[in-house]
């Protein structure tokens, strides 16, 4: 583009670099990508790159799924091993646990392979739920980001799906185990449960099929989702453009940070070789996934201790804390001849089934109560929030109570407790946890407010005692830039809204639930400090000011 | 802080609306001015950082030497034993984490310590102009009036029946995922074949039981006579047909009306698969003579039928009634009265069948 070139005069490029790049340029017109997305902002903190370790370790997966599909064979035909792992040698199992063996024993890097595959895997769904957890606390869910949370929710649904059918494919004898446990869950689905039971296994279980149908879907269907979903979860961040947290010079209007190119793309690109390391790092010293210990699945023997991944461990746990006959009160009936299995059913759907209703509509539901329709950009602190962030809080201990569960016999084992009463406790807790969560939670964040409200006001505390001329002794408090202060008290403290009648002057019942809900949402909370309430302060501890002033000065040398 | 304290919680009525109401707040005071890294001042900081990311990237080579070294020189031949197996692991792991590790930091150093780090401040737009929305609600408007189908109702409803069905041979297609469940799962291998009677044997090598091996306070794991012969389907039946078998003092036992002699002489055969989601009891607690099953922890006390006393499940054990051949084996001399395993829809109505 020099001067001289006008709109009649095509421009020709000089160097081989750039006759090739205009070639491409002139056929699909790369210039305005880059010049739309070669400059763009994003915001930087450490809290964003979780969704980027979701990314990066689903391209890992992607990889190494790629090389162990080369070498995995996933029939359920019988034959004998004959591989270089003596213990097994000569032992009936299936194919596809023989290609197990071999990729682990036989192929070099085979293991490596398998070992970074399933460790990406649990950092995969992981990463997505600590990046779930992220957006929920700081609000990032709000308006007009509500689409793009539910499809995160889609993909931790299908990332757990991707994993569970990984996971069953070794056909080994803990796996074989896992998928004995779901195939007496899907039976206990009334009506048609035993149908999908035969539909899925073809046949009674375990049968012959089920593995090779798990491999469609695990390398096939269940990826080419997720790429889509991610695909388009990455689409409305560019739309959206990235939130940023509140602090001097952030506000709805603009995004502050880096550009893309070149320091944000250094960093982010950089940061995927880092994840890659990391997952070398585990795969390369810590076993996972053992398959030759367990040996080839049959539905005689079982290993104590057993888990499953840690993502599915919610539902064990919650199977386990179900009980199945209380005194004499069995959960199983008879309803119309049929078999109704309420300690199987229950404890496999509802819990997950709420957890999720409960995270789809939650964006909903808090702009239900706030009638808040304006556009957010900038996030919550979490403490800021207090109610918000103790409904999450709440509802992580819910599932982490489930969580645990799933490890009863662990505890027990490696605690020298009961099990029974490690499965009582968790009962309790499984009802108390999120109820305790949630006002012990509630009372931290408006703690912090309060202590935020008093650095604001005051000053940080120096941790110097001075004895004034009259006696008195008091702690000397240095005050605060005016940046510093404004991420202190930049941020908006909704009250509740009481109900208010439509326009034909009526107020329905459903907004009468609206005020009460907004009531409980927001009656505790902690304004942030004004400008007269530190102009007050001020007038209060002047002399401290002063002092921490001078204090200051004779630091700085 | 004492008496400095003056944040307590607002009352509520003191604010009337969401905040929207402004109490005068603190103004924005922009973008903080940057500061300069060392780097930036210092040439021989900057020179210092330059050398530290090409130290950064050099690790990186030596990780994929590493790599290929660990790869190409350790031989896993025929005779390789685990510990070889590890080493090369670790090697590889070591290797490709050393490379890409070097890469990566050196990449982010690259771009922490030397590219400018000034933050650019950039203006949000609009996700949508109302401009746009008027000419897409036009042009949605023109497309609908185009189609006509607001004025021909037939076309409309007939489209829609149309469609509703369409998706059936979707669905239908599938039929043939699996057979039919029939009554397949009210029975087992233990039903007398040609009426002679199954010996109890041992799992896995099958071999039978005499009554005389079974001490008091032992317990085997059992599978039916001619199940390792089977090619077809031997997995399923094993599925539904493996039996923990122990002997007790027959008076601890409490064998209820109709199932005395379900037993011989305290020795007693219970289904191995839990009636919770199936996973193998195979848990004997001798002293206590409870059955636990690992996965869930669903206890079965053995000296009442095996009724549930702890856990998820639901339902006592079946129990499978043996007795002593000619030759003093065990044998099973019917099938379960009852479907094994977990509950599911149809299995009150197998049940009635079985004690037709």
């Amino acid at each position: 583009m020099s001067a001289s070139s006008t709109a009649d005069v095509p421009y020709v490029a000089k160097t081989k670099v750039g006759r090739f790049t205009n070639f491409v340029d002139e056929r699909v017109g790369g210039s305005g990508i880059l010049r739309e997305f070669g400059r763009k902002v994003f915001p930087d903190h450490w809290s964003f790159m979780f969704g980027e370790v979701a990314l990066y370790s689903f391209v890992i997966l992607l990889l190494s799924g790629t090389f162990l599909t080369f070498f995995f064979d996933p029939s359920m035909a019988e034959t004998h091993y004959q591989g270089s792992y003596t213990p097994l040698y000569n032992v009936e199992m299936s194919v596809a646990y023989n290609s197990s063996l071999n990729i682990s024993f036989d192929v070099r890097g085979g293991l490596f392979m398998r070992q970074v595959h399933h460790w990406s895997a649990l950092l995969f769904v992981a990463s997505l739920s600590v990046h779930m957890l992220r957006v929920f606390f700081t609000g990032a869910f709000r308006k007009p980001r509500e689409m793009n949370w539910v499809v995160g929710g889609v993909l931790l649904i299908l990332a757990m799906a991707a994993g569970f059918t990984g996971y069953s494919l070794p056909d080994d004898l803990l796996s074989g185990n896992g998928l004995r446990i779901i195939d007496g869950v899907i039976k206990s689905i009334p009506v048609i449960g035993t149908y999908i039971s035969f539909f899925l296994f073809g046949g009674e279980f375990p049968g012959t099929a089920i593995i090779g149908r798990l491999y469609v879907l695990h390398i096939l269907l269940v990826p080419a989702i997720i790429l889509l979903m991610i695909v388009i979860h990455l689409f409305m961040v560019v739309v959206h453009k990235h939130t940023q947290y509140p602090g001097p010079g952030r506000n709805d209007g603009n995004v502050v940070g880096y550009p893309l190119g070149p320091v944000y793309a250094a960093k982010a690109g950089g940061f995927f070789f880092i994840v890659f390391g990391v997952i070398a790092l585990m795969a390369a010293a810590f076993t996972i996934n053992p398959i030759w210990n367990y040996g080839p699945y049959d539905p005689s023997p079982v290993s104590a201790g057993t888990q499953p991944d840690w993502y599915i461990g919610f539902v064990d746990g919650a199977l386990r804390l179900m009980p199945g006959v209380v005194n004499d009160f069995h959960f199983e009936y008879i309803v119309f001849g049929h078999t109704l299995t309420l300690n199987v059913l229950l404890p496999a759907l509802v819990p997950a089934g709420i957890l999720f209703t409960v995270l789809f509509t939650y964006p909903w539901i808090e702009r239900w109560i706030t009638k808040d329709d304006r556009e957010h950009h900038v996030l919550d602190r979490p403490r800021n929030a207090p109610t918000r962030t103790a409904i999450g809080v709440a509802g992580f201990t819910w599932y982490c109570v489930m969580w645990a569960a799933a490890g009863s016999d662990l505890i027990a084992t490696h605690f020298h407790v009961a099990l029974n009463d490690v499965t009582y406790w968790l009962r309790a807790l499984f009802f108390l946890g999120p109820i305790l969560a949630f006002i012990v939670t509630k009372r931290v964040a408006l703690a912090l407010q309060r202590k935020d409200r008093e650095i604001a006001l005051h000053g940080r505390e120096t941790g110097r005692i001075v004895r004034l001329p009259h006696g008195e002794f008091i702690e000397v408090h240095a005050p605060l830039d005016e940046y510093k202060r404004y991420r202190l008290v930049g941020f908006e403290s909704l009250a509740p809204l009481p109900a208010v009648p439509n326009e034909h002057g009526v107020v329905t019942r459903s907004e009468k639930r609206r005020a009460a809900l907004s009531k409980w949402f927001f009656e505790d909370r902690v304004a942030p400090a004004s400008p007269a309430e530190l102009e007050a302060a001020h007038a209060h501890g002047h002399h401290e000011a002063i002092e921490a002033g001078a204090d200051q000065k004779s630091l700085t040398h | 802080m004492g008496n400095h304290s003056d944040g307590s919680p607002n009352p509520s009525g003191a604010v009337a609306t969401a905040g929207q109401e402004e109490v005068e707040k603190f103004q924005d005071p922009g973008l903080p001015p940057h500061r300069l890294r060392l780097a930036d001042t210092d040439p021989k900081a900057a020179k210092r950082a330059e050398r530290q990311v090409a130290i950064l990237f050099g690790i990186s080579v030596i990780g994929t030497v590493v790599f290929l070294i660990a790869y190409f020189a350790i031989d896993l031949g025929n005779d390789s034993s685990i510990a070889t197996i590890r080493t090369q692991n670790l090697l590889l792991g070591l290797g490709t984490a050393f490379a890409m590790l070097g890469i990566g930091t050196g990449i982010v150093h690259w771009a922490k310590a030397l590219m400018p780090d000034h933050e650019v401040s950039e203006e949000r737009h609009a996700i949508r102009t109302e401009d746009d929305r008027k000419a897409a609600v036009r042009i949605v408007d023109d497309i609908i009036e185009e189609t006509g189908i607001k004025r021909r109702p037939l076309i409309r409803n007939s489209l829609i029946g149309a469609l509703l069905l369409a998706p059936l041979p979707a669905l239908a297609v599938f039929g043939d995922l699996g057979p039919r469940p029939d009554r397949k799962l009210a029975h087992t291998m233990w039903a007398p074949q040609d009426g002679k009677l199954k010996r109890l044997t041992r799992d896995p090598d099958g071999t039978p039981i005499k009554a005389s091996d079974v001490t008091i306070g032992s317990a085997f794991h059992v599978i039916p006579e001619g199940l390792n012969e089977l090619h077809e389907g031997k997995l399923n039946e094993k599925a539904k047909a493996v039996v923990l078998l122990m002997r007790l003092n027959p008076e601890s036992l409490n064998p209820s009306p109709g199932r005395e002699n379900w037993g011989y002489n305290g020795i007693v055969a219970y289904s191995k698969i839990c009636t919770h989601v199936g996973c193998p009891v195979a848990l004997y607690e001798q002293q206590t003579h409870h059955l636990l099953c690992p996965c869930h922890q669903s206890t079965f006390d053995l000296t009442q039928e095996c009724k549930v006393i702890f856990g998820p499940a639901s339902r006592p054990l079946p129990q499978l009634p043996i007795a002593v051949d000619a030759e003093g084996y065990l044998v099973a001399t019917s099938d379960f009265k009852e479907p094994v395993g977990p509950s599911y829809w149809e299995r009150d109505e197998h049940e009635r069948l079985i004690n037709s």
